[in-house]
């Protein structure tokens, strides 16, 4: 077979893989029937029975709430974390800080929860929001670290040299060159921790307390009841939220994209 | 303030914050897996405590256990779980490679000004629900779920397959949730090789398949390692994926400590069990770890 048709199939393939069974779960939830695999024609039946149900909607709030809190923190620190890391030289502390940014990353969820659980009972703080919360921004900021780091490794530091040439002060080259460059990378590392956040379901089963209960955790018990068009309709408007969010930002990464080639 | 100070700075909140909420947490999961377990509230008893003093602390030492290691070697049921999330993580990462590298290639070979785009919408599904990604294989792999449906309306299986609720299922489920952590390295890798590399060997009378196996794929293997430890780090502990799609003899580790310590409350137990399945995954956190540093000094 010519190569030419072989790059485009294997494309095909690869991306029909990926969004096929999700595209299904959004197909089904505007079906008629209770009965999930029989379609029995078009329905947004499902959606009015989600607003019906206050347990979910209820796990959707928490779930925003946390994940902005979580996401803010872990904006601040893994922002800070990747400067550290971008500087050249050596400091004290530095492959110590670096390891302990791309441990997490890999790390088995279940591991990390139950090691979060084990510090907060230690503590002695009482589970449930912010102990989610807390949880969250910790292993969040390690891929906003990483986000960021990518961008500031990648830019011209002849920039900042320039600027400290012509006599600004560090802090400022800082807040002039280095802050406007690094931004498209900061939202993006906001919007990984937000929606890493927002997706957790281990991390958060292991230090929730109480009357947090996350959405991921009220679908988890539902799924393990069964299959339901509720949960078809939920996972598509969680689905739409996030492409939108994507789109969004693919567009403003293509603007700002724009804007540095122009600079650059 | 100069740009050291301003540094110092900068990597100070970081690293208190993941010393007090990631370091120490682990040097805890240590201590409770050689505590013993109790029916109390939490259940194991304290190995130190500060109000007793030098004296009670030392007494306390005694105390400590090797209780919850034993068992992991003696119970066969820690063994075959391990043992079980080596084999499907190893298969799984090993099916995830043979699928995400022609997907990566056929990007890295798309034209440029077409690659981002695709890498972003080969990556997007990572950014959405992970549960759902799984959950929507329940939806297929049911025995009355679409797949089965769809076979049998054509007339090409007479009843249904048997995959949800067994090892092919947690396997799919592997595969299909962490595919994009492969492409992502591999295209990396493939993106930035030499175009020119490929020609030199093509006119010096090489097949594309001797260029691939040549010139193509060892260029790659950086990219191939860095994918491979992606995918086989997370499914080796992985809990969602085997207690949703896997079947009740589906062992595999992160089920288990899940079990232990949710069902069983026996959290002595649990905390040996992470530490274990931490010290199996040191050798590819540490050569994960090196592939990073390179990538960086590169």
């Amino acid at each position: 077979m010519s190569r030419r048709v072989l790059g485009p199939m294997t494309l095909a393939f690869g991306f029909a893989f990926l969004y096929g069974p999700i595209l299904l779960v959004m197909l089904y939830s505007f079906n008629e029937s209770k009965l999930v695999t029989v379609w029995a024609g078009f329905s947004t039946r499902w959606y009015a029975a989600l607003l019906q149900n206050q347990q979910l909607l209820d796990s959707v709030r928490v779930s925003l709430t946390v994940a902005v809190t979580s996401a803010t923190l872990a904006t601040i620190l893994g922002t800070l974390a990747a400067l550290a890391l971008a500087e050249r030289g050596r400091f004290l502390g530095r492959s110590l800080l670096s390891a302990m940014i791309y441990a997490p990353l890999v790390l088995p969820e279940v591991i990390l929860g139950l090691a979060f659980l084990l510090l907060f009972v230690a503590l002695g703080v009482d589970r449930g929001f912010w102990t989610i919360v807390l949880a969250h921004a910790t292993f969040t900021m390690c891929f906003v670290a990483v986000v960021v780091h990518a961008r500031l490794v990648s830019f011209d530091r002849s920039l900042i040299e320039a600027a400290v040439d012509l006599g600004a002060p560090p802090w400022r080259a800082f807040l002039r060159v280095t802050l406007p460059i690094s931004a498209p990378a900061v939202v993006a590392g906001f919007l990984l921790a937000f929606t890493l956040s927002l997706d957790d379901f281990v991390i958060a089963s292991f230090v929730s307390g109480p009357g947090a209960t996350t959405l991921p955790m009220r679908i988890y018990s539902q799924v393990r009841l069964g299959v339901t068009p509720e949960i078809n309709a939920v996972s598509t408007l969680l689905l739409a939220a996030v492409g939108l969010a994507l789109a969004g930002f693919a567009a403003l990464g293509a603007r700002f994209g724009e804007a540095s080639e122009r600079t650059g | 303030m100069s740009g050291g100070g301003m540094r110092r700075i900068a990597a100070l909140a970081p690293t208190v914050w993941l010393v007090v909420f990631f370091l120490v947490p682990f040097l805890l999961v240590a201590k409770i897996s050689v505590s013993t377990a109790a029916l109390a509230q939490p259940p194991y008893t304290p190995l130190f405590d500060l109000s007793e003093g030098v004296a009670g602390a030392l007494a306390r030492l005694g105390e400590l256990t090797l209780a919850a290691y034993r068992a992991i070697l003696e119970d066969d049921l820690y063994l075959l779980s391990y043992l079980g999330s080596l084999r499907l993580a190893a298969i799984a990462t090993a099916l995830t490679l043979l699928i995400a590298y022609p997907f990566a290639l056929a990007i890295a070979r798309a034209p440029r000004n077409r690659r981002p785009a695709l890498v972003m919408l080969a990556v997007a599904p990572f950014w959405t629900s992970f549960l759902i990604r799984v959950y929507a294989w329940i939806l297929l792999l049911k025995e009355e779920g679409l797949i089965n449906h769809a076979l049998m309306a054509l007339g090409l299986i007479g009843e249904p397959l048997h995959v949800f609720a067994t090892d092919a299922a947690v396997v799919v489920g592997v595969v299909y949730s962490y595919l994009p952590f492969m492409v992502l390295p591999l295209y990396a890798a493939l993106e930035q090789q030499d175009a020119s590399l490929r020609e030199a060997a093509a006119d010096l009378g090489a097949t594309p398949w001797r260029t691939f196996r040549r010139v193509t794929l060892p260029l790659s293997l950086p990219g191939v390692m860095a994918g491979s430890l992606l995918v086989f780090i997370p499914a080796m502990g992985e809990f969602v994926i085997p207690d949703l799609l896997g079947g009740s003899e589906t062992l595999m580790i992160g089920r288990t400590l899940w079990n232990d310590f949710f069902s069983n409350r026996d959290w002595p137990a649990a905390s040996a069990v992470a530490i274990v399945l931490l010290a199996l995954l040191l050798p590819a956190l540490i050569a994960y770890e090196r592939l990073q540093l390179r990538g960086r000094e590169r």
